[in-house]
């Protein structure tokens, strides 16, 4: 897992990965890219991360990859992430496509759900919390 | 004393209570009206352990984290 304050340099990560593991025998490679699209006036977004439930998180994730024979690996900026820029990418290698394809589903859609981060919209130079965008983690409204 | 810790948007500083369960957090969080709001989306972590039972012992300088719903990518 690797966290960065500026925006992702994609090409250089993805090509990176592909060295670290061109001589694994993974038969997949599938890589997810997010690009900040221009929406409502957004100049940026911007981003908080809690590193130590991450990277617990994160660690959750590979010891599942690992079962299917499969790895996962994943890269996300903290601070502001400018409009047509990335701030999130990961991937998966696995012998077979089928996992490969299934597990960067599962991964993506439960790092949205579970992943210790908060986003902001910055508009007008203001940092605006994206509420309406957010989901409650597992367990939430215990203390409520 | 554990500390209290509210992470992202909450925007406010880690505190410092006297609680022995999970439960004497609740009660202490809730006499502040601006965390009401927030708690019933909120889930908890214990020294970075996701956490799901009121009842959970608290020890001293246990820190407790606050965490508002998430949207990574």
């Amino acid at each position: 897992m690797e966290l960065y304050d500026k925006p992702l340099d994609v090409k250089e990560i993805f090509s990176r990965w592909l060295d670290e593991e061109a001589e694994s025998n993974y038969g997949a490679y599938i890589p997810f890219v997010g690009t900040i699209r221009a929406e409502d006036g957004i100049e940026a977004l911007s981003f908080d991360i809690y590193e130590p439930l991450l990277k617990d998180w994160f660690d959750k994730w590979q010891v599942r990859a690992k079962e299917l024979g499969a790895i996962v690996k994943m890269a996300h900026s903290i601070g502001d992430v400018p409009v047509h820029t990335s701030s999130y990418i990961s991937a998966v290698f696995s012998p077979k496509r089928r996992v490969a394809l299934e597990l960067i589903d599962e991964f993506v859609e439960d790092f949205k759900a579970n992943a210790p981060i908060w986003k902001y919209d910055i508009k007008d130079g203001k940092r605006i919390y994206a509420e309406d965008r957010s989901t409650p983690m597992s367990g939430s409204g215990l203390l409520a | 004393m554990v500390i209290v810790e509210f992470l992202g948007p909450i925007g406010k500083s880690p505190i410092e209570i006297e609680a022995d369960t999970l439960l004497d957090v609740s009660v202490k969080l809730k006499e502040d009206a601006t965390l009401v709001h927030w708690l019933e989306k909120c889930a908890v972590a214990v020294n970075d352990t996701m956490v799901n039972d009121l009842t959970m012992a608290l020890k001293d300088g246990d820190r407790i984290s606050i965490l508002p719903p998430v949207c990574g990518g």
